[in-house]
């Protein structure tokens, strides 16, 4: 499905607007939207929302062999997914300029900025290392996904435990969760990505742009920063020109932001942690708010069964024994099974066969007669006399059978030989068995 | 007798009961329809696009096209997704009045938030509350109920993973609300007819819960006061 295109009446009007340094949702210039961070039930599962804007990340571990340049590394993987549900425009599964970029600028901004000590994720140098996977799905798009990716998926980060490995000799052994306590992923520094958007070839900066924002805008700076302030990544796209006051002066926006968030991540990670360790309730269902009235919860509903036997078996009585149809399977052919009566086989068999089917079994009786009369009119012809049911059936069946090929269209007496030949052949079958 | 009753519900309260759960419509700003659907710690978001424009090569010239696509929380959809996708699938085209809408494209998106067994009647319930709240017409309600049989024969509704790893059998069943008919029923593992019918008897009654929440929550919605 394509996107609607932004008529150029509400474009004006946002331009307009950001001239007159308004916002849509009332927001003033620097202004982040609501940033709310939630955990999952699973170690290392968050859903990030700024404003409607929507994100779930989740972390994954697995036993890898480790890359042969950097053997005593763990590696990290990233896989940012714009799902179907974000946008009609996104197509899951595909490749789109917009996901490449995401995936690259979320890769330089956490991988490459080393924020994540990959050495202690080393279990056997050369042989075994962690690898670490983190899954983000947009799950609402309303603008400034690259923010919301990068808290979903350090917040995440932050959150995981792996499971404890303990190394005897050769033998490795990976505990579960419910052995030992998993070991939380040392986190260095937490880089946070802050978008800026410009308007008017630079001339008008909001951060944390909105979808409708992010239609009109010139040009797109993002910054990741931690709080030590210290830039991990720096990506300006768009092609607009910036002044280095501009960016300099957005790096100091930045480190603002950095900082509150930060401070926002440690809080919900905290708190999570208490509610784990004082045994609490926690997880999705927990968070889901109570107090919208689009939202319903109810309690254990037990589920009555007490008459479920009686009325299993008044089905069951009610319903009609299956016919008896299903006799033994007969073979057509040899290579062939067959249940019931119908539909055979017709693949590579003699046209003897075939017109067997056409006889049919009710000529089973005349066959025995028939093979009498047979047999004397091939001695009249002074071909091989068959007497008995002796290895040299062979040979006159397949004369036979040439026989029949060209006599067969003439008369029906002739259609007489197919039979008993046929017959002959079961026959000779049944010694076989 | 009485008190052979009662034994039983003692049984059978113990074993049979769905778990708690919630549901949130509209939390999504971008679909035209969305809800979360939470079973116990199972939960699954759902949003739903249309009717709407639909690509020539999928268009249906008397209906409209229903995509369903679920995915996974870590890693790329595969057969098992798919397998879902299509249970899921045919029982929405049995509930929606999709002739109302020809020539045009509905799709629904079913997010995996966290799988803590009866994952596919959470996705059909889901998948529900999310086409109810994007308004899309339908000739039924419908919802999923799971089922359970465990090594002693007892049947144990809205499994969670541990009691569906212990299983002997289980099925998903997709019930309509008129009728409290089976819509569709994905079964694995190795049962009786007996069992089987006891486990749809038991999942017609536990739809009854499952409706009962829904009419609670569209009443709720439609209300003036919380």
């Amino acid at each position: 499905m394509k996107e609607t295109p932004l008529s150029n009446c509400e474009r004006q009007f946002l331009l307009k607007a950001i001239e007159e340094k308004k916002r849509l949702d009332g927001r003033q210039t620097y202004d982040y939207r609501n940033i709310k961070i939630t955990f999952g039930t699973d170690y290392g599962c968050c859903i990030v929302d700024i404003g409607k804007t929507r994100v779930l990340a989740q972390v994954s571990c697995e036993l890898v062999a480790p890359k042969d340049s950097r053997p005593t590394e763990g590696i990290l993987f990233f896989n940012l997914e714009l799902s179907s549900m974000a946008s009609p425009a996104f197509e899951s599964n595909r490749q789109s300029e917009l996901l490449v970029k995401l995936n690259r600028l979320l890769e330089r901004c956490l991988r490459n900025s080393k924020c994540i000590d990959t050495e202690s994720l080393c279990v056997v140098a050369g042989e075994k290392v962690w690898q670490i996977r983190v899954d983000i799905h947009v799950l609402n798009h309303d603008g400034n996904i690259m923010d919301a990716a990068s808290i979903a998926a350090i917040t995440a980060l932050s959150h995981f435990r792996r499971p404890d490995v303990g190394i005897q000799g050769e033998e490795v052994t990976v505990y579960a969760l419910e052995e030992r306590d998993p070991i939380p992923l040392s986190v260095y520094h937490m880089p946070i990505c802050v978008s800026f958007s410009f308007f008017q070839q630079g001339t008008y900066l909001l951060v944390d742009p909105c979808e409708r924002e992010e239609r009109v805008m010139d040009g797109l700076l993002v910054i990741a920063m931690n709080k030590h302030r210290e830039i991990c990544c720096i990506q300006s796209s768009g092609g607009i020109m910036l002044l280095k006051e501009q960016v300099l002066r957005c790096s100091k926006i930045a480190s603002v932001k950095v900082t509150e968030i930060t401070e926002l991540i440690n809080k919900a990670l905290e708190n999570d942690r208490k509610v784990r360790k004082d045994g609490g309730k926690f997880g999705f269902a927990e968070s889901m708010p109570k107090e919208r009235i689009t939202a319903l919860k109810t309690e254990v509903a037990p589920v009555e069964m007490t008459d479920i036997e009686e009325k299993a078996k008044e089905i069951i009585c009610r319903t009609e024994a299956p016919s008896e149809v299903v006799s033994s399977p007969v073979v057509c052919a040899p290579g062939t099974g067959q249940v019931g009566e119908g539909l055979q086989n017709s693949w590579g068999l003699e046209e003897v066969d075939a017109l067997e089917d056409d006889v049919g079994e009710e000529r089973e009786e005349q066959d025995m007669r028939e093979q009498l009369e047979e047999e004397s009119r091939n001695a009249e012809k002074g071909d091989v006399v068959v007497i008995s049911d002796s290895e040299e059936e062979d040979v006159v069946i397949l004369h036979e059978g040439t026989q029949v090929k060209h006599v067969k269209k003439q008369s029906v007496d002739s259609q007489q030989l197919a039979p008993s030949t046929a017959k002959r052949r079961r026959r000779r079958k049944k010694q076989v068995i | 007798m009485h008190n052979a009753r009662n034994a039983m519900e003692v049984e059978s309260s113990s074993t049979c009961a769905l778990r708690e759960f919630g549901c949130e419509q509209s939390l999504l700003s971008r679909p035209d329809g969305s809800s979360s659907f939470i079973q116990g710690d199972t939960s699954v978001l759902a949003g739903v696009y249309g009717p709407a424009d639909v690509k020539v090569s999928k268009e249906i010239h008397d209906r409209a096209t229903l995509e369903v696509l679920i995915q996974p929380k870590v890693g790329m959809s595969g057969v098992r997704e798919r397998a879902q996708e299509q249970c899921v699938r045919e029982t929405c085209e049995a509930a929606l009045l999709s002739s109302l809408h020809p020539r045009s494209s509905l799709s629904l998106v079913l997010q995996i938030i966290h799988d803590d067994g009866s994952l596919l009647s959470c996705c059909l319930n889901a998948a529900c509350m999310a086409l109810m709240d994007a308004g899309l017409p339908m000739g039924c309600l419908f919802c999923g109920v799971t089922c359970a049989i465990d090594r002693d024969g007892r049947i144990v509704t809205d499994p969670t993973m541990q009691q569906e790893k212990e299983s002997r059998a289980l099925m998903t069943f997709a019930i309509d609300s008129t009728e409290r008919k089976v819509l569709m029923s994905t079964t694995k593992g190795s049962f009786s007819v007996n069992e089987l019918q006891q486990c749809i008897a038991v999942s017609q009654r536990a739809s009854e819960k499952i409706f009962q929440f829904y009419r609670d929550s569209v009443r709720r919605r439609y209300s003036k006061t919380l």
